[in-house]
């Protein structure tokens, strides 16, 4: 028999039973559009984070104490100025330098008040990080230098706070400490779930008076191109080994962090599509299971075909060949059912989704082999009937 | 004589023996049958019912195989041929007609006409041209896309004889073919059977109870438990 000739008969056959053949898809299209949907919202959450990673700035190198890494225990900071003052001579290029101490305290204006996170920073911030100003000024060397209280506002806070009033020139109370408003960033929307727009940044010396402190709790440096990373990591942790012979320090880059993150978020998504890969197997088990029963209905029919002449693989091929269809044409509908739910989720909620073409191959090729694979059996039964049985059955 | 002295015939039985295992009790349907039956002979088998009528028409057509015993068909031992070679012996040397027809129900006369020749690897075109001669040979050419529940029991059984001879056999098995059909349709597919074996030479083999259709036969083979009785006639 011909092999265009064997699909036509299938899909005859597929059509003469059309809702049970449609039922019987169902299971498969669920699964396939489950997997191209879910792998869609992983690789969707894995782009928006590593775009947030690298709207941050280019280039840059974190140094915390300590040990980075999943179950790591935190590190009491034991740098202070001293330290960054340091770190500023290894580096050679103490504008390249900035240091961090954040803490989450409420501030006031009037009876309006809010709890914002303080980042007591320096004025190399901006040569470091990517973070436009909206209005003002960034802090500067005197601001450090001489403790002012001057606070530069993220846009959420300067919303919440000031609404349509312009803040620049205002005053705010951060722990019951006035300050003044010199700057007002630009909306940079979250970072690992880190509202940057609803940071208050003040000078790094002013936040240790305000909070108690002398440590400070991190150090950011800029190398100054993407081949000037690693050899600024390695001389920024050798300069502080040096110092603090025995004591870890860990510097991650942006690389680094998006390798973690996205290995992370990989094989979130594998999991993802491996829960979604057991519905399809799931679907297969049905579609085994109709197709014993179709191979039973249909026993006349076979030993019919074998009496005018059917090989017993002519007959295997007949029933494989239904099986694929209905998982392949169940397939092709869970692609299409799982590119418009993606869609629709895009569309319709905040979280992303990005339809990737390898989910969707590999989806249509799973439902494949799962007719192939379930087919087998029940195609197996029919061919291996016994025609004088099939004719005799009534 | 040996067979080979003789030529071939269409069929050639030797001590057919075929039983058959019911919760573990041995049935005999067929006790040692030894038979010959010539190119373009009309043979009809006789007997009561469960004589082992079917069994015999079963193993003259290759869909089973004997417990013992050999069958040549068209010269050829069949307990030599492989199950594929099986199946190209039932799709060219015979052709089947049954008493309960056994058409595919959803499908048109000349698709099922047809059928045998799909196995065979003919082109849909030759295929539905070769269907078609043949419906107007048992006088069905206004039927060709009428399914089998829109036909009558006469005009079913036609069908089912323009499928068996579609493919050109050397043989046709009819088991009981007017068994389900009144006197008069029953004339009409003895008729065309009678046709066949006159006009193109094809060896008719039929079973049936009724003594009428079997007197139209030129030959008459007795069945009784499971066993061949000594023909008369000869
Ligand atoms: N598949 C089978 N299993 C067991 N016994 C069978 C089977 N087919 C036929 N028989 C038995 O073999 C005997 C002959 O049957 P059959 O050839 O159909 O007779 P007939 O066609 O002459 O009425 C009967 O006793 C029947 O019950
Ligand atoms: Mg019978």
């Amino acid at each position: 028999m011909r092999t265009a000739e064997a699909f036509a008969m299938a899909l005859d056959a597929l059509r003469v039973n059309r809702l049970r053949s449609m039922l019987t898809m169902l299971g498969v299209v669920i699964g396939v559009s489950a997997v191209v949907v879910l792998v869609a919202i992983g690789t969707g959450a894995k782009d928006a984070i590593e775009s947030e990673i690298a709207g941050l700035g280019s280039n840059i190198i974190l140094v915390v104490p300590g040990q980075i890494g999943v179950g790591a225990v935190p590190t009491q900071s034991r740098l202070d100025l001293a330290d960054v003052a340091y770190v500023r001579r290894a580096v050679g290029d103490p504008s390249r330098v900035t240091v961090s101490v954040t803490s989450g305290e409420t501030v006031r204006v009037g009876r309006t008040e809010a709890f914002v996170t303080i980042n007591g920073t320096d004025e190399n911030l901006p040569n470091i990080f990517e973070r436009p100003l909206a209005r003002g000024r960034y802090l500067s060397e005197t601001d450090v230098d001489t403790r002012r209280r001057v606070a530069i506002l993220g846009a959420e806070v300067a919303d919440r706070l000031f609404g349509d009033v312009d803040p620049l020139g205002r005053q705010l109370t951060i722990s019951g400490a006035r300050f003044r408003v010199v700057g007002v960033y630009a909306t940079v929307g979250a970072t690992f779930g880190v509202a940057r727009d609803q940071e208050v940044h003040i000078p790094v010396t002013t936040a240790q008076r305000l909070l108690g402190l002398s440590r400070i709790q991190g150090i950011a440096v800029g190398a100054s191109g993407p081949d000037q990373i690693e050899p600024m990591q390695r001389r920024v942790l050798a300069a502080l080994a040096d110092r603090y012979p025995g004591e870890r320090f860990s510097a991650v880059t942006q690389t680094q962090l998006l390798g973690t993150i996205g290995s992370v978020l990989a094989m979130l998504t594998g999991v993802l599509a491996a829960i979604a890969g057991i519905s399809l197997l799931v679907g297969g088990v049905g579609v085994s299971n109709i197709m014993l029963v179709s191979v039973r209905e249909r026993t006349k029919e076979i030993g019919l075909r074998k009496a005018l002449g059917a090989r017993q693989r002519d007959v295997l091929a007949q029933f494989l060949i239904e099986a694929v269809l209905l998982t392949t044409i169940g397939g092709v509908l869970g692609i299409l059912l799982g590119v418009g739910g993606a869609l629709l989720i895009q569309a319709l909620s905040p979280v992303p989704a990005s339809i990737t073409w390898w989910s969707v191959a590999l989806a249509f090729g799973v439902s494949a082999a799962v007719g192939v694979f379930f087919g087998v059996a029940p195609a197996r039964r029919a061919g291996r009937l016994d025609p004088v049985v099939a004719l005799r059955t009534e | 004589m040996s067979p080979a002295e003789r030529g071939s015939a269409a069929f050639e039985a030797i001590d057919l023996r075929r039983s058959y295992r019911l919760d573990g009790v041995s049935v005999d349907a067929l006790r040692g049958v030894s038979l010959r039956i010539e190119h373009g002979d009309f043979v009809a088998i006789v007997g009561p019912s469960g004589s082992g009528k079917s069994t015999l028409m079963h193993l003259l057509g290759c869909l089973d195989r004997p417990t013992s015993g050999t069958l040549l068909v068209d010269g050829v031992d069949v307990s030599t041929l492989s199950e594929t070679k099986l199946a190209e012996l039932r799709n060219r040397t015979i052709g089947f007609v049954f008493q309960s027809f056994h058409l595919m129900g959803r499908t048109t006369a000349l698709d099922n006409v047809a059928l045998p020749l799909v196995y065979r690897g003919v082109s849909r075109a030759a295929r539905r041209e070769r269907a078609r001669a043949a419906l107007a040979a048992v006088g069905l050419e206004h039927r060709l896309d009428h399914r089998p529940s829109q036909m009558s029991g006469g005009e079913q059984q036609r069908v089912a004889i323009a499928r068996a001879l579609v493919g050109e056999p050397k043989v046709v098995l009819a088991d009981e073919p007017t068994g389900n059909l009144d006197t008069r349709n029953g004339a009409e597919v003895m008729d065309l059977l009678a046709r066949l074996n006159a006009g193109g030479g094809v060896a008719v083999v039929l079973v049936t109870h009724d003594a009428e259709v079997a007197a139209r036969a030129d030959r008459r083979i007795r069945v009784r438990d499971g066993l061949v009785e000594p023909e008369d006639g000869r």
